[in-house]
Protein backbone atom coordinates (compact mmCIF):
# COMPACT_ATOMS: atom_id res chain seq x y z
CA UNK A 1 0.00 0.00 0.00
CA UNK A 2 2.91 2.35 -0.13
CA UNK A 3 1.61 4.24 -3.02
CA UNK A 4 -1.16 5.54 -1.57
CA UNK A 5 -0.37 8.80 -0.68
CA UNK A 6 -3.74 9.75 1.00
CA UNK A 7 -3.26 6.58 2.90
CA UNK A 8 0.49 7.16 4.22
CA UNK A 9 -0.68 10.85 5.23
CA UNK A 10 -3.62 9.65 7.26
CA UNK A 11 -2.43 7.33 8.81
CA UNK A 12 1.19 9.15 9.63
CA UNK A 13 -1.18 11.81 11.38
CA UNK A 14 -3.56 9.06 13.03
CA UNK A 15 -0.36 6.96 14.36
CA UNK A 16 0.49 9.38 17.07
CA UNK A 17 -2.53 10.03 18.62
CA UNK A 18 -3.42 6.45 18.73
CA UNK A 19 -0.81 5.53 20.54
CA UNK A 20 -1.21 8.46 23.15
CA UNK A 21 -4.81 7.38 23.52
CA UNK A 22 -3.54 3.49 24.30
CA UNK A 23 -1.69 4.81 26.74
CA UNK A 24 -4.39 7.65 28.18
CA UNK A 25 -6.55 4.33 28.57
CA UNK A 26 -3.76 3.06 30.41
CA UNK A 27 -2.87 5.44 32.69
CA UNK A 28 -6.50 6.70 32.94
CA UNK A 29 -7.84 2.99 34.23
CA UNK A 30 -8.48 3.99 38.07
CA UNK A 31 -10.68 6.69 36.99
CA UNK A 32 -12.32 5.75 33.37
CA UNK A 33 -13.37 2.75 31.38
CA UNK A 34 -10.26 0.88 30.40
CA UNK A 35 -7.09 -0.81 31.39
CA UNK A 36 -4.38 -2.83 30.89
CA UNK A 37 -5.76 -5.10 28.41
CA UNK A 38 -7.58 -2.59 26.47
CA UNK A 39 -4.55 -0.06 26.42
CA UNK A 40 -2.56 -2.77 25.17
CA UNK A 41 -4.75 -3.82 22.42
CA UNK A 42 -4.93 -0.31 21.20
CA UNK A 43 -1.13 0.11 21.31
CA UNK A 44 -1.10 -2.89 19.22
CA UNK A 45 -3.43 -1.87 16.67
CA UNK A 46 -1.75 1.46 15.83
CA UNK A 47 1.34 -0.63 15.06
CA UNK A 48 -0.37 -3.22 13.29
CA UNK A 49 -1.37 0.17 11.46
CA UNK A 50 1.69 1.14 10.42
CA UNK A 51 3.02 -2.07 9.59
CA UNK A 52 -0.51 -2.34 7.14
CA UNK A 53 0.53 1.06 5.32
CA UNK A 54 4.19 1.45 5.35
CA UNK A 55 5.17 -2.77 5.59
CA UNK A 56 6.25 -5.48 7.67
CA UNK A 57 9.76 -4.18 7.40
CA UNK A 58 9.32 -0.25 8.23
CA UNK A 59 7.07 -2.03 11.30
CA UNK A 60 9.23 -4.69 12.27
CA UNK A 61 12.45 -2.11 11.85
CA UNK A 62 10.41 0.13 14.59
CA UNK A 63 9.61 -2.52 17.22
CA UNK A 64 12.23 -5.62 16.54
CA UNK A 65 10.11 -8.80 16.84
CA UNK A 66 12.67 -9.66 19.36
CA UNK A 67 11.34 -7.03 21.45
CA UNK A 68 8.27 -8.06 21.42
CA UNK A 69 8.80 -11.73 22.42
CA UNK A 70 10.55 -10.82 25.16
CA UNK A 71 8.23 -8.38 25.93
CA UNK A 72 5.01 -11.04 26.37
CA UNK A 73 7.43 -12.66 28.91
CA UNK A 74 8.38 -9.87 30.57
CA UNK A 75 4.94 -8.28 31.33
CA UNK A 76 3.90 -11.46 33.33
CA UNK A 77 6.67 -11.82 34.86
CA UNK A 78 6.23 -8.10 36.34
CA UNK A 79 2.58 -9.09 37.25
CA UNK A 80 3.84 -11.84 38.97
CA UNK A 81 6.89 -10.07 40.41
CA UNK A 82 4.30 -7.32 42.31
CA UNK A 83 2.93 -10.65 43.73
CA UNK A 84 6.24 -12.24 45.14
CA UNK A 85 6.64 -8.38 46.48
CA UNK A 86 4.35 -8.62 48.04
CA UNK A 87 4.91 -11.65 49.59
CA UNK A 88 8.31 -10.78 50.33
CA UNK A 89 6.91 -7.64 52.68
CA UNK A 90 5.36 -10.42 54.87
CA UNK A 91 1.54 -10.32 53.48
CA UNK A 92 -0.46 -12.66 50.84
CA UNK A 93 0.35 -13.16 47.24
CA UNK A 94 -0.87 -9.65 45.46
CA UNK A 95 -1.71 -7.86 48.67
CA UNK A 96 -0.95 -4.41 47.42
CA UNK A 97 -1.85 -3.46 50.82
CA UNK A 98 1.78 -4.33 51.62
CA UNK A 99 3.14 -1.84 49.39
CA UNK A 100 2.95 0.97 51.61
CA UNK A 101 0.22 3.67 52.25
CA UNK A 102 -0.87 3.77 49.06
CA UNK A 103 -0.40 0.27 48.03
CA UNK A 104 -3.38 -0.43 46.33
CA UNK A 105 -3.27 1.82 43.98
CA UNK A 106 0.53 1.54 42.87
CA UNK A 107 -0.39 -2.36 42.80
CA UNK A 108 -2.92 -1.77 40.77
CA UNK A 109 -0.83 0.51 38.77
CA UNK A 110 2.19 -2.03 38.34
CA UNK A 111 -0.11 -5.15 37.92
CA UNK A 112 -1.94 -3.22 35.18
CA UNK A 113 1.70 -2.09 33.36
CA UNK A 114 2.32 -6.22 33.26
CA UNK A 115 -1.27 -6.49 31.52
CA UNK A 116 -0.48 -3.94 28.67
CA UNK A 117 2.90 -4.85 28.02
CA UNK A 118 2.22 -8.79 27.48
CA UNK A 119 -1.41 -7.41 25.69
CA UNK A 120 0.18 -5.51 23.28
CA UNK A 121 3.37 -7.58 22.67
CA UNK A 122 1.40 -10.72 22.01
CA UNK A 123 -0.66 -9.00 19.97
CA UNK A 124 2.09 -7.37 17.87
CA UNK A 125 3.87 -11.22 17.93
CA UNK A 126 0.96 -12.75 16.45
CA UNK A 127 0.68 -10.40 14.17
CA UNK A 128 3.99 -10.35 12.92
CA UNK A 129 3.99 -14.06 12.66
CA UNK A 130 1.08 -14.48 10.53
CA UNK A 131 2.01 -11.14 8.57
CA UNK A 132 6.07 -13.11 8.19
CA UNK A 133 4.18 -16.40 6.76
CA UNK A 134 2.59 -14.26 3.88
CA UNK A 135 6.09 -12.26 2.93
CA UNK A 136 8.29 -16.07 2.78
CA UNK A 137 5.89 -17.27 0.52
CA UNK B 1 -35.47 6.04 28.94
CA UNK B 2 -37.40 5.26 25.66
CA UNK B 3 -34.78 7.18 23.69
CA UNK B 4 -32.24 4.00 25.49
CA UNK B 5 -34.98 1.12 24.36
CA UNK B 6 -35.40 2.75 21.03
CA UNK B 7 -31.20 2.62 20.50
CA UNK B 8 -31.23 -0.73 21.98
CA UNK B 9 -33.78 -2.63 19.70
CA UNK B 10 -32.55 -1.18 16.51
CA UNK B 11 -29.07 -2.22 17.80
CA UNK B 12 -30.31 -5.27 18.41
CA UNK B 13 -32.45 -5.36 14.75
CA UNK B 14 -29.32 -4.53 13.00
CA UNK B 15 -27.06 -7.58 14.95
CA UNK B 16 -29.64 -10.01 13.94
CA UNK B 17 -29.23 -8.36 10.34
CA UNK B 18 -25.51 -8.79 10.48
CA UNK B 19 -26.22 -12.09 12.28
CA UNK B 20 -28.00 -14.00 9.36
CA UNK B 21 -25.98 -12.10 6.65
CA UNK B 22 -22.59 -13.74 7.94
CA UNK B 23 -24.30 -17.01 8.15
CA UNK B 24 -25.62 -16.63 4.51
CA UNK B 25 -21.90 -15.34 2.98
CA UNK B 26 -19.62 -17.43 1.36
CA UNK B 27 -16.82 -14.98 0.83
CA UNK B 28 -14.59 -15.03 3.82
CA UNK B 29 -13.27 -11.60 3.38
CA UNK B 30 -16.69 -10.23 3.71
CA UNK B 31 -17.76 -12.71 6.66
CA UNK B 32 -14.59 -11.19 8.23
CA UNK B 33 -15.62 -7.27 7.83
CA UNK B 34 -18.94 -8.38 8.90
CA UNK B 35 -18.06 -9.77 11.89
CA UNK B 36 -16.06 -6.86 12.94
CA UNK B 37 -19.26 -4.45 12.26
CA UNK B 38 -21.25 -7.75 14.52
CA UNK B 39 -18.63 -6.11 17.25
CA UNK B 40 -18.84 -2.69 16.95
CA UNK B 41 -22.76 -3.12 16.87
CA UNK B 42 -22.00 -5.10 19.88
CA UNK B 43 -19.84 -2.82 21.90
CA UNK B 44 -22.93 -0.50 21.19
CA UNK B 45 -25.48 -2.32 22.74
CA UNK B 46 -23.34 -2.87 25.64
CA UNK B 47 -22.44 0.84 26.25
CA UNK B 48 -26.45 1.38 26.09
CA UNK B 49 -26.52 -1.46 28.76
CA UNK B 50 -23.93 1.02 30.70
CA UNK B 51 -21.26 -1.45 30.87
CA UNK B 52 -18.44 0.83 29.32
CA UNK B 53 -15.38 -1.41 30.34
CA UNK B 54 -17.04 -4.31 28.59
CA UNK B 55 -17.79 -2.06 25.91
CA UNK B 56 -14.38 -0.90 25.24
CA UNK B 57 -13.08 -4.54 25.18
CA UNK B 58 -15.59 -5.62 22.65
CA UNK B 59 -14.84 -2.69 20.59
CA UNK B 60 -10.84 -2.85 20.77
CA UNK B 61 -10.63 -6.69 20.63
CA UNK B 62 -13.69 -7.96 18.80
CA UNK B 63 -13.81 -5.12 16.39
CA UNK B 64 -9.81 -3.81 16.23
CA UNK B 65 -7.49 -6.48 16.52
CA UNK B 66 -9.58 -9.97 16.06
CA UNK B 67 -10.70 -8.58 12.57
CA UNK B 68 -7.20 -7.75 11.19
CA UNK B 69 -5.93 -11.28 12.32
CA UNK B 70 -8.55 -12.56 10.54
CA UNK B 71 -7.37 -10.94 7.80
CA UNK B 72 -4.13 -12.11 8.19
CA UNK B 73 -5.14 -15.86 8.54
CA UNK B 74 -7.10 -15.62 5.28
CA UNK B 75 -4.52 -13.89 3.34
CA UNK B 76 -2.27 -16.93 4.08
CA UNK B 77 -5.38 -19.31 3.63
CA UNK B 78 -7.25 -17.54 0.52
CA UNK B 79 -10.52 -15.79 1.14
CA UNK B 80 -13.02 -18.43 -0.59
CA UNK B 81 -14.88 -20.99 1.97
CA UNK B 82 -14.70 -24.31 0.40
CA UNK B 83 -17.98 -25.55 -0.60
CA UNK B 84 -18.06 -28.75 1.97
CA UNK B 85 -21.56 -31.33 2.15
CA UNK B 86 -24.12 -29.01 3.86
CA UNK B 87 -25.44 -31.96 6.30
CA UNK B 88 -29.10 -30.77 7.79
CA UNK B 89 -27.56 -32.12 11.29
CA UNK B 90 -25.26 -29.07 11.35
CA UNK B 91 -28.47 -27.27 11.12
CA UNK B 92 -30.00 -29.40 13.41
CA UNK B 93 -27.48 -29.15 16.06
CA UNK B 94 -27.30 -25.70 16.27
CA UNK B 95 -30.54 -25.08 16.33
CA UNK B 96 -30.91 -27.22 19.40
CA UNK B 97 -27.55 -24.99 20.92
CA UNK B 98 -29.21 -22.02 20.21
CA UNK B 99 -32.92 -22.82 21.91
CA UNK B 100 -30.77 -24.59 24.49
CA UNK B 101 -29.49 -20.54 25.07
CA UNK B 102 -32.13 -19.39 24.87
CA UNK B 103 -33.96 -21.48 27.21
CA UNK B 104 -30.76 -20.23 30.03
CA UNK B 105 -32.06 -17.01 29.60
CA UNK B 106 -35.82 -17.32 30.91
CA UNK B 107 -34.52 -18.19 34.46
CA UNK B 108 -32.27 -15.27 34.46
CA UNK B 109 -33.64 -11.74 35.58
CA UNK B 110 -35.03 -8.75 34.14
CA UNK B 111 -32.63 -6.34 33.35
CA UNK B 112 -32.03 -4.00 35.71
CA UNK B 113 -34.05 -5.73 38.61
CA UNK B 114 -32.35 -4.74 41.75
CA UNK B 115 -33.44 -7.55 43.85
CA UNK B 116 -31.28 -9.92 41.12
CA UNK B 117 -28.92 -12.28 42.78
CA UNK B 118 -25.68 -10.67 41.50
CA UNK B 119 -26.72 -7.14 43.43
CA UNK B 120 -27.90 -8.58 46.47
CA UNK B 121 -24.94 -10.85 47.07
CA UNK B 122 -22.82 -9.85 49.90
CA UNK B 123 -19.69 -10.63 47.82
CA UNK B 124 -21.03 -7.54 45.21
CA UNK B 125 -21.66 -5.82 48.13
CA UNK B 126 -18.14 -6.09 50.28
CA UNK B 127 -16.87 -5.14 46.88
CA UNK B 128 -18.83 -2.09 46.09
CA UNK B 129 -18.02 -1.15 49.80
CA UNK B 130 -14.42 -1.81 49.83
CA UNK B 131 -13.61 -0.28 46.25
CA UNK B 132 -15.31 3.30 47.17
CA UNK B 133 -16.44 3.59 50.44
CA UNK B 134 -18.07 6.10 52.52
CA UNK B 135 -16.06 9.16 52.78
CA UNK B 136 -16.47 8.90 57.18
CA UNK B 137 -15.31 4.72 56.99
CA UNK B 138 -11.99 6.18 54.77
CA UNK B 139 -8.83 5.85 56.78
CA UNK B 140 -10.72 5.40 60.11
CA UNK B 141 -8.25 2.99 62.33
CA UNK B 142 -8.92 -0.40 62.21
CA UNK B 143 -10.91 -1.27 64.85
CA UNK B 144 -14.06 -2.49 66.80
CA UNK B 145 -15.81 0.25 65.30
CA UNK B 146 -14.27 0.03 62.06
CA UNK B 147 -16.07 -1.23 59.00
CA UNK B 148 -15.51 -4.81 58.60
CA UNK B 149 -14.35 -4.57 54.79
CA UNK B 150 -12.02 -1.60 55.74
CA UNK B 151 -8.66 -3.56 55.66
CA UNK B 152 -9.57 -3.70 52.04
CA UNK B 153 -10.53 -0.01 51.72
CA UNK B 154 -8.66 0.70 47.79
CA UNK B 155 -10.76 4.32 46.57
CA UNK B 156 -10.04 4.27 43.30
CA UNK B 157 -13.23 5.59 41.30
CA UNK B 158 -13.41 2.49 38.76
CA UNK B 159 -14.84 -0.29 40.39
CA UNK B 160 -14.30 -2.07 37.53
CA UNK B 161 -10.83 -1.80 38.07
CA UNK B 162 -10.17 -2.01 41.18
CA UNK B 163 -12.39 -5.57 40.64
CA UNK B 164 -10.18 -7.18 38.06
CA UNK B 165 -6.85 -5.44 39.37
CA UNK B 166 -6.94 -6.12 43.19
CA UNK B 167 -10.24 -8.18 44.43
CA UNK B 168 -9.51 -10.82 41.88
CA UNK B 169 -5.64 -10.17 41.11
CA UNK B 170 -5.06 -14.14 40.67
CA UNK B 171 -7.82 -14.15 37.91
CA UNK B 172 -6.47 -11.42 35.97
CA UNK B 173 -3.30 -12.47 36.35
CA UNK B 174 -3.82 -15.92 35.03
CA UNK B 175 -5.95 -14.29 32.03
CA UNK B 176 -2.52 -12.19 31.58
CA UNK B 177 -1.07 -16.04 31.42
CA UNK B 178 -3.41 -17.29 29.07
CA UNK B 179 -2.56 -14.39 26.36
CA UNK B 180 1.18 -15.17 27.05
CA UNK B 181 0.30 -18.72 26.18
CA UNK B 182 -1.71 -17.60 23.07
CA UNK B 183 1.03 -15.78 21.94
CA UNK B 184 3.79 -18.40 22.85
CA UNK B 185 1.28 -21.17 20.62
CA UNK B 186 1.16 -19.07 17.66
CA UNK B 187 5.56 -18.28 17.78
CA UNK B 188 5.72 -22.14 17.88
CA UNK B 189 3.35 -22.96 15.35
CA UNK B 190 4.25 -20.56 12.69
CA UNK B 191 7.74 -20.09 14.02
CA UNK B 192 8.17 -16.14 14.23
CA UNK B 193 11.90 -16.70 15.81
CA UNK B 194 13.17 -18.81 12.73
CA UNK B 195 11.45 -16.85 10.21
CA UNK B 196 12.64 -13.73 10.50
CA UNK B 197 14.91 -12.21 8.08
CA UNK B 198 18.75 -12.37 7.52
CA UNK B 199 20.46 -9.46 8.20
CA UNK B 200 24.34 -9.39 8.79
CA UNK B 201 23.17 -7.58 12.30
CA UNK B 202 20.80 -10.63 13.17
CA UNK B 203 23.29 -13.61 12.29
CA UNK B 204 24.87 -14.06 15.58
CA UNK B 205 21.26 -14.45 17.41
CA UNK B 206 21.02 -17.57 15.15
CA UNK B 207 21.97 -21.01 17.22
CA UNK B 208 23.88 -23.32 15.41
CA UNK B 209 21.71 -25.70 13.26
CA UNK B 210 18.86 -23.48 12.34
CA UNK B 211 20.19 -21.92 9.55
CA UNK B 212 17.98 -21.72 6.74
CA UNK B 213 18.65 -20.73 2.86
CA UNK B 214 18.24 -17.90 1.94
CA UNK B 215 14.57 -16.86 0.70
Amino acid sequence: MKDHAILRVVTKLLIPYILLYAFYVQWHGDYGPGGGFQAGVIFAAGIILYALIFGLQAAEDAIRPRVVHVGAAAGLLLYLGVGVVALLLGADFLDYDALGEHGQHHGILLVETGVFITVASVMITIFYSFAELVRSD
Amino acid sequence: MIGEQIIGIVVLALLSVTAITIARLRSLLATAMLSGIFSLLGACWMLVLDAPDVAFTEAAVGAGISTILILATLSVVGPDEKRGDESPLALFVVLVTGGVLVYGTLDMPRYGDPNAPAHRNPVTQAYLYSANPPAEHRGAPPGPDAHEFEPFAVGIPNTVTTVLASFRGYDTMGETAVIFTAGLGVVAILGGARRRRFTPTETDDIPPGDERPEA
